[in-house]
């Protein structure tokens, strides 16, 4: 096995090694840090964390498979974006063409839609640990603040991209979902106090959401922007802070 | 190769000891890679292989092409919507839709600073956060998870009530024996039966919050409540009243048929 010692020798020391890799390749503590502090994804956590914190009855690992789950829906669902139109003649067309002409395409649909779902579940179930554990406690009152963001901005991602199927589920959820906005106090035009602002069906808040009075073609358009482009760039930009807050706290865990 | 790996591992030790010393002898930390990044892997590999054989198994719902003139009876909104929908039968939508929502995300956003207990930080206990754990329990278990399953499973068309066993039969008919409480106390006039509603409202919020003072002093002290301030016993007490208040129209609505407390032209409540 000389020679195998020899070539690992040779590409852990070249120059294009140690360009990428700036440290050492044996199993060093000091290595050992090296390899999270000079990793731009892995510099997300401290290079040394409290030992509970990487125990999976601790932790439940929920806030990780929130992340993972996103990170499923965001590559699954580029895929989707190369053949799906947001236009009301075509966007059901293009559902079915995924489902039964495109390589993968029902696999990918099928995941997209498991994953969004498991991604609700998913952030609850972290949220109720973090309650469970008291995590949103001094110093890290704020995370638990961006946390509650992030909730609303996964429920939104999920809602968002329930209607682009435009399907009969589609449509009737989104409708009766945002129902509520036609019932907001002075500024929809069933809720109360609607004659102050003079608001009716095609210029309330509702119709504000869909671009119209009711579920069409504008606001398939619109729901596609916010669910491709918009919320996940703003959840993206609150996922930064969220983790980069982790990484500056430290881990929860009981006091020394 | 021997002779130049050993140095490097003598310096990495001499780190290693150093850290620990400047952070004391109670310090348990371990280094992220591998021991966390490890779990972190193992955990990614078991999901992603969970999430490919269901995505194979089971597949995405998708029904008739969208139709604007054809409303499914029952409409239901996403899962995870439902529990607010379930709520439509106590509250009107102003409240159900908007309100409650908004004081669902504002309340849990102000809990860490409304909790102001220093014990159970970072750790798994019940004995020393009893009453905010059983707060989260009954807002999060009992009202926001029971009511999703209530409007997921056992609410069929025309949104009446239908146990599994029941076939969802569109045409079945509910009579509709909902009263309001000032008509059921004998009010018949319309503005005395407004005012007697507003009193109502009113003091529903008064006397519960007096009554949650003087039960927060029985029950941890003078002192506790001069150190949790004003401001967050107001707003804690106003939140959990909020939310006792979805228990209770539930309860006179399904025990009593009974719809508003207050009705005025404005808004119902």
């Amino acid at each position: 096995m000389n020679w195998w010692e020899d070539l690992k020798q040779q590409i852990t020391e070249s120059p294009v090694w140690k360009s990428i890799f700036r440290h050492g390749y044996d199993d060093t503590p000091r290595n050992r840090v090296l390899m999270v502090s000079g990793n731009v994804w892995l510099h997300l956590h401290p290079s040394k964390v409290r030992r509970h914190a990487t125990r999976m009855r601790f932790t439940w690992c929920m806030g990780g498979i929130t992340f993972l789950m996103f990170l499923i829906t965001v590559v699954t669902g580029i895929y989707l974006m190369f053949y799906y139109r947001p236009v009301t003649q075509y966007a059901y067309a293009d559902m079915k063409y995924l489902e039964f002409d495109m390589p993968f395409g029902v696999v990918m649909r099928n995941m997209h839609r498991w994953a969004a779902h498991g991604m609700v579940i998913a952030v609850w179930l972290h949220m109720f640990r973090v309650f469970l554990t008291g995590s949103y406690k001094p110093p890290r009152e704020f995370n638990w603040v961006v946390g509650v963001i992030l909730l609303v901005l996964t429920l939104l991602l999920s809602f968002t991209g329930y209607l682009l199927p435009w399907d009969q589920l589609a449509i009737w959820a989104v409708t009766v979902g945002s129902n509520m906005g036609r019932a907001t106090p002075v500024l929809g035009h069933d809720g109360p106090f609607k004659e102050l602002l003079g608001v009716n069906p095609i210029y309330d808040a509702r119709a504000f959401l869909f671009g119209g009075g009711e579920v069409g073609p504008a606001t398939l358009m619109r729901f596609y922007i916010l669910h491709c482009i918009f919320i996940p760039l703003v959840t993206s930009l609150f996922l930064a802070v969220h983790f980069w807050r982790i990484r500056r706290d430290g881990f929860s865990g009981p006091a020394l | 190769m021997a002779t130049t790996t050993k140095p490097a591992e003598a310096e990495g030790k001499r780190v290693e000891v150093s850290i620990k010393k400047a952070l004391g002898p109670g310090d348990d930390k371990v280094h992220t890679w591998p021991h966390l990044v490890r779990a972190e892997f193992l955990c990614t590999v078991i999901v992603l292989l969970g999430m490919i054989l269901w995505s194979l198994a089971v597949d995405a719902p998708l029904e008739e092409p969208a139709n604007p003139s054809r409303t499914p009876n029952p409409s239901k909104a996403p899962w995870y919507f439902l529990g607010l929908q379930e709520i439509l039968v106590f509250f009107d939508p102003w409240h159900a839709g908007v309100t409650l929502p908004s004081l669902i995300i504002v309340g849990l956003m102000v809990i860490p600073y409304i909790d102001i207990n220093p014990k159970g930080n970072g750790y798994y206990c019940f004995e020393d956060r009893k009453w905010e754990l059983l707060t989260f329990f009954f807002g999060f278990h009992i009202l926001w998870i029971s009511l999703i399953v209530i409007g997921t499973l056992l609410r069929g068309p025309g949104w009446n009530w239908f146990w599994p066993w029941e076939k969802w039969d569109p045409h079945r008919v509910e009579a509709l024996t909902n009263i309001d409480l000032p008509y059921l106390l004998g009010f018949r006039d319309y503005f005395w039966s407004a005012v007697f509603g507003g009193a109502l409202v009113v003091g529903f919020f008064v006397v519960g919050t007096i009554a949650m003072y003087a039960w927060v002093i029985w029950l941890k002290g003078q002192e506790f409540m001069e150190r949790w301030g004003m401001t967050r016993f107001i707003l804690t007490s106003f939140l959990f009243l909020n939310m006792l208040a979805v228990l209770i129209k539930m309860l006179l609505r399904h025990l009593w048929s009974i719809m508003y407390v207050m009705r005025t032209p404005w808004i119902n409540i």
